[in-house]
């Protein structure tokens, strides 16, 4: 059981949490502007890297706030939360594979 | 206009008796129709106002809660959230009506919200020599003393339902469980079933 | 009959008390204390039970949870299958008997209490010998939390099987001094007969604590039996100890093969001799000990057979002066026997002097060196690393909250262990922030260092015979042999995860403890490689089994999952309804008078509800508050059409779609005030919707001015609907217009209804039933007096509580949907025939978008359609697939699409269906084929609006 560090809580475990997916993907600013491939690739496409990626969590069952975290999707390691809203933090280089 | 209050029924009005049989291991008692108010709001001046207008400071820390007596009686805020908080008016009249009128009020202009809550959830007061047992039945918090002192106010799963646990008083073991109304039963019905070995005195 | 095996003195037992059981149906007796297998092994039982595959029997290999064989069925106090004799402690009454390795379930629910609990800590320790007692005694001095875990009945570790001293102490004592020092430390838990079986992340740790068990038929009943301790520690030790390792040679599975600590365990810890003559075989020193213990006991032990060059000088000495013969250079190359060895075969290796002999033994006892035990150390993501030394893997570097204590790390002598001890549980509590007072004073350790390193040998050199069947067993559990191990690398796998899984070694309930090392041995001699570059089988949890009743816990019956209920509950309980689960909610799904069928209460109900008054609990509908000058604007991207437009007191009915544009929930939207609205979902999802809301505003719209609170149960909600629904309202509501022109459809209204003393309500003018109908809203605490109120003023109309089957009834002839049956995420608005409800002139809105893409205008999209069967009494069933033929053609039959909706309709006199069908609008009139069995069921397309399409009843 996973903990994940509420950015106003404090770590709680993961069931406490629902997971938003890939976070920084802005709702476009004028839809009806964008051509179908534009509009799809923002409703269908998301990344899937393997290490650091930045997501969407909310401590659904504890305050209900939105926030984004970096976590290494090769080891679950949470490297970093922050504000929605925030641009990701600078982690540095980060490769090393821990499995 | 004040509402009848004899034609009410609380979640756990048929509990009473057996909630009551749990003792001496478990106190549990429902306090009911309490006045709740779900408050949002974040501009610094706006939640002093509402700490005014109640005679009680708002928590400034997240995962606390106030407790004061002012124009209102005994009055509890809960920190939910960074805008958000949980007013509860202990009197046993039904103030609800001029208690969210008085925070409308020192709203004002600013950003906010107040909403009527009262019925959303029923409180459920906990005591007694295992009652951090039980809670560690069932919720992953840490509860110590050392990790959550008096005045601590989380929203957590207790069992399978989303509950506020307030900290009443750490050292006694005393503690406040606000329950969603519809998962009331179920909750009793946990905290009865826990408190079978304890009540026989196994441990 | 009398243990014969039992010596007069010495173990851990109480010998005042005997207990009787019975294995295999014979009766014996042991004392508390004992294990069943070493109960056995006193009786001078040793054939346990059968092999899996080759049905040979198989005895006790070890004693405790790494033994691979000794599988056992008990079948009373209570059937469980499963079960190792060696960790089993005895009862008095037990019955159980050996298992041909699988058992048997009992057929019967488990009568036993099984929980769960949380426990948070500093330092965790796992394991209570020699070093975990000194870690979990050094952090507590320091004032951490500590908990320590045990899989043992007493703190001791390898110590209960040994006899020596630790200073003054011998140091069985001294495990249990310091064990009581622990347990007499505030903020200190002891925890014995707890396995830690699974490590996670972030210091979660799982253990298995077996309360009651050992208590067999006095085990209280309202005691939990056994409980999960989902521990969260900042730090853990990993003090787990080692596991010896045997040496594979022929026939080395015959009852009365054992390891040879395990035999020094079994006489020092129960007093027990596990035979009358024994040979030794080993490649170290430590077996050495086993046979000088065992034959200054009283045990014949005819010799030591040592496979390296040389055997230990002092060691031997001692040996020789007790008549027991030492041959270095040797090996054991097999055994005779059947049901218990009776032979072993002697034989010098190459390049040492000496001739085959064969020396009769009822025991043979094997070393192979030891195996740290690193599977937790594995689970927390711990790196291994190969010791050449040890013949073994070894936890490699440090992790920055798990460290490892003891024989786990590799080291095998007394001192190390008590060292490593003490400075991993510094390190631990220095990490978890507490500098640890006052240094524990180590004992000094009787034991003497070992003489000579210990020789790695996985098996005995040698071919098998041309033909014979390979009994040189490494997995004994799985019957896995040398030869397929050979099969595996023979036909080509390389890594031992394959190994495993082609072989299936290690597969058993002892996850090959005593068999995995090996096969990664003889994998790596076999492909002429260094054990340092293969990679060991992943540890998993569970270290030892667990059985599905102890993580069930508590959440089984009616705790399995909340079921929630709403304020009306009591009144549709005792009114005998029958109850639907829609998410966790309990909602009546019919009220059943005596006699019905639910075909006829649902007929009777809707006829109530579309002749006179008839009223249900709308409750579980989920309500949102929504306050803020944006309030408005936000529910025009929300909803399909246009909420900000709707005047203060009215009411609109909305569709949300996800940004795909598919229907995602429905339901209508009250506005309170220019800067407020309430919002009702279905049921199914009010979390949802609500979560949906704060995403958008936190996320991605956290300029809007607007704040979104759950009310849902706040409220009890209560339809009234039917032609005299008015009146009944009247009655109630003295204050409130009721007439259509006062209070007309899509409003609401507040007002007072006349009960007790005046209940505050909020009545809405809607209708999802198609008639006319008002939706009172009263807190829920009033909710119960207000149903009753209802009922006694409706009693002179006939007034009828109806469930959701009858709701969806009603609904169903008014051709609406429900979000979740008629819709599945591939449907939009459109396809509903909903186009209405979808604004042309708003900019923008979720889901807008993606209505312009070309797939979501195809012609020949699923479109929601009314189905009526050509014959009138035929039932549909839902999920039935539609067709367009009357013969189904051979496959594959192109399928139109599917019923979502199909019921017996009062007001129609017949069956209808609702179904979403390939262009479906297009297609009204037509006549198309449902397959029921073996029948194609011809029906006649519709439009989904069946009754009373003007409204008129609605609106009137």
């Amino acid at each position: 059981m996973q903990l994940i560090p509420c950015p106003w809580c404090g770590p709680r475990e993961e069931t406490e949490f629902h997971y938003g997916g890939q976070a920084h993907v802005a709702y476009p600013q004028d839809p009806a502007a964008l051509t179908d491939e534009a509009w799809a690739r923002y409703v269908f496409f998301r990344d899937n890297p393997s290490g650091p990626f930045a997501e969407r969590w909310s401590h659904s069952a504890g305050c209900r706030r939105w926030f984004n975290a970096v976590r290494d999707t090769r080891t679950y390691d949470l490297l970093a939360v922050y504000d929605a809203g925030e641009p990701m933090p600078d982690l540095g280089e980060r490769d090393e594979v821990v499995s | 206009m004040t509402a009848d209050t004899s034609s009410r029924t609380s979640p756990l009005a048929a509990w009473a008796d057996r909630l009551a049989g749990l003792a001496p291991a478990l106190t549990v008692v429902e306090r009911p129709f309490l006045t709740q108010l779900t408050v949002r709001a974040s501009d610094p001046d706006a939640v002093a106002a509402l700490g005014a207008a109640l005679g009680v400071a708002f928590p400034a820390d997240p995962c606390t809660f106030t407790r004061g007596d002012g124009p209102f009686g005994d009055v509890e805020v809960l920190w939910l959230g960074p805008d958000e908080f949980l007013v509860v008016a202990r009197s046993d009249l039904d103030p609800r009506v001029p208690v969210e009128e008085a925070l409308r009020t020192a709203l004002g202009s600013a950003r906010g919200a107040v909403v009527d809550t009262s019925a959303q959830r029923t409180t459920v007061a906990l005591a007694g020599p295992h009652v951090r047992d039980v809670l560690a039945h069932g919720c992953a918090v840490d509860l110590h003393p050392s990790a959550a002192p008096t005045g601590t106010c989380v929203q957590t799963l207790l069992a399978r339902a989303g509950v506020i646990l307030q900290v009443v008083d750490a050292e006694a073991g005393v503690f406040t469980v606000l329950v969603r109304s519809s998962f009331a039963e179920y909750l009793a019905a946990w905290l009865s079933d826990a408190c079978v070995e304890y009540l026989a005195g196994v441990s | 009959m009398s243990a014969t095996f039992r010596l007069p003195t010495g173990g851990l037992i109480d010998r005042d008390t005997a207990l009787r059981f019975t294995f295999n149906g014979r009766s014996m007796t042991g004392h508390p204390g004992d294990t069943l297998a070493s109960a056995l092994l006193a009786n001078g039982v040793h054939a346990i039970g059968t092999s899996v595959k080759y049905g040979r029997p198989r005895g006790i290999v070890a004693a405790g949870s790494e033994d691979p064989t000794s599988l056992v069925q008990i079948e009373q106090p209570f059937p469980e299958p499963m079960l190792t004799a060696t960790t089993v402690e005895l009862y008095d009454g037990l019955v159980a008997h050996g298992l041909p390795g699988q058992g048997r379930l009992a057929s019967e629910p488990d009568p036993a209490r099984y929980d769960a609990k949380h426990v948070h800590c500093d330092v965790l320790v796992v394991g209570a010998g020699p070093a975990g007692l000194v870690a979990a005694l050094t952090a507590a001095r320091g004032g951490a939390r500590v908990v320590v875990v045990d899989e043992q009945n007493q703190a001791g570790g390898a110590l209960l099987g040994t006899r020596e001293y630790l200073g003054e102490r011998l140091s069985q004592d001294w495990a249990a001094d310091i064990a009581a020092e622990l347990r007499n430390t505030p903020g200190v838990l002891v925890l014995d007969r707890t396995t830690a079986f699974g490590v996670y992340q972030d210091g979660f740790v799982l253990a298995l604590q077996r309360r009651t068990d050992h208590l067999g038929f006095d085990a209280p009943a309202d005691a939990a039996r056994q409980r999960v301790w989902r521990i969260r520690a900042k730090q853990t030790v990993l003090a787990t100890g080692a596991h010896e390792r045997p040496v594979v040679f022929a026939d080395n599975d015959r009852p009365g093969i054992m390891l040879a600590g395990s035999a020094r365990t079994f006489l020092h810890r129960y007093g027990v001799l596990p035979g009358t003559r024994a040979v030794v075989f080993t490649t170290d020193d430590s077996a050495y000990r086993a046979a000088i213990d065992l034959a200054r006991a009283g045990m014949d032990v005819a010799m030591v057979v040592d496979a390296r060059p040389a055997a230990p000088s002092v060691l031997a000495a001692r040996c020789s002066a007790r008549g027991i013969q030492v041959r270095a250079g040797h090996v054991v190359t097999g055994t005779e026997g059947g049901a218990r060895i009776t032979d072993a075969h002697v034989a010098p290796l190459p390049g040492t002097e000496g001739n085959p002999e064969t020396v009769d033994c009822d025991t043979l006892l094997v070393s192979g060196g030891w195996n740290p035990v690193v599977h937790l150390f594995s689970q927390a993501r711990g790196t291994l690393r190969y010791d050449s030394e040890l013949g073994a893997f070894v936890p490699g570097e440090e992790l920055p909250t798990v460290r490892v204590a003891g024989s786990a790390t590799g080291a095998l002598d007394l001192t190390s262990c008590l060292r490593q001890g003490r400075d991993a549980g510094h390190a631990a509590a220095l990490a978890a922030g507490f500098a640890p007072v006052g240094e524990v004073e180590l004992p000094v350790s009787g034991a003497r260092t070992d003489e000579r390193p210990g020789m790695v040998l996985w098996r005995v050199p040698g071919e098998l015979r041309e033909g014979a069947p390979d009994t040189r067993f490494v997995d004994l559990q799985r019957d896995a042999t040398v030869s397929d191990v050979l099969r595996a690398t023979g036909a080509g796998l390389r890594s031992l995860e394959h190994v495993k899984r082609y072989t299936t070694i290690g597969t058993a309930h002892d996850q090959g403890k005593t068999s995995g090392m090996i096969t990664a041995g003889l994998v790596a001699e076999e492909l002429g490689v260094e054990l340092s570059e293969q990679r060991p089988t992943t540890f998993r949890p569970p270290y030892t089994p667990v059985s599905f009743a102890a993580l069930a816990g508590r959440d089984r019956g009616e705790l399995h999952d909340p079921a929630r209920v709403t304020a009306l509950h009591p009144w549709h309980v005792a009114r005998g309804a029958l109850f639907e689960d829609v998410g966790q909610w309990k909602r009546p799904w019919y009220f059943p008078r005596t006699g019905e069928d639910m075909d006829t209460a649902v007929l009777r109900e809707c006829r109530a509800a579309r002749e006179g008054v008839a009223l249900m609990d709308g409750s579980t509908l989920g309500k949102i508050d929504l306050q803020g000058r944006d309030a408005g604007r936000f529910l025009d991207m929300l909803y399909t059409n246009k909420m900000s437009a709707l005047k203060v007191g009215r009411i609109r009915y909305g569709v949300m779609c996800g940004v795909d544009g598919m229907v995602i929930d429905d339901g209508t939207v009250i506005r309170l005030a220019e800067d407020r609205f309430l919002v009702t979902t279905t049921t199914g999802n009010a979390a949802m919707v609500l979560d949906w809301m704060e995403e958008w505003l936190q996320t991605e719209w956290p300029h809007l001015d607007v704040y979104a609170t759950s009310v849902t149960e706040h409220w009890a909600t209560i339809p009234l609907v039917g032609p005299r629904s008015r009146d009944v309202l009247a009655e109630l509501a003295p204050d409130l217009d009721v007439g259509n022109e006062a209070f007309g459809f899509m409003t609401w209204r507040d007002t007072v209804l006349d009960v007790g003393a005046g209940v505050p309500a909020r009545v809405c003018r809607i209708s999802f039933s198609g008639e006319l109908a008002y939706e009172v809203n009263v807190t829920a605490w009033h909710g119960l007096a207000v149903w009753e109120a209802l009922m006694a003023e409706g009693e002179k109309y006939g007034i009828t509580p109806y469930g959701t089957e009858t709701m969806h009834v009603l609904r169903a002839e008014k051709g609406y949907p429900i979000v979740g049956q008629e819709t599945d995420a591939t449907v939009t608005p459109q396809d509903l025939g909903m186009s209405w409800a979808v604004s042309k002139k708003k900019a923008d809105f979720i889901g807008k978008r993606s209505h312009t893409r070309a797939e979501n205008n195809r012609p020949d999209r699923k479109q929601l359609v009314g189905l009526l069967p050509v014959d009138p009494e035929i039932q549909l069933p839902e999920g039935a697939q539609v067709v367009g033929t009357d013969r189904l053609p051979d496959p594959p039959v192109p399928m139109l699409g599917h019923i979502t909706s199909s019921y017996r309709s009062a007001a129609l006199d017949r069956t209808f269906a609702l179904a979403v069908v390939r262009s479906g609008h297009e297609r009204v009139g037509e006549t198309l084929y449902v397959p029921v069995g073996d029948d194609l069921v011809p029906v006649t397309v519709t439009e989904s609006v069946l009754y009373d399409r003007e409204g008129a009843r609605r609106d009137g």
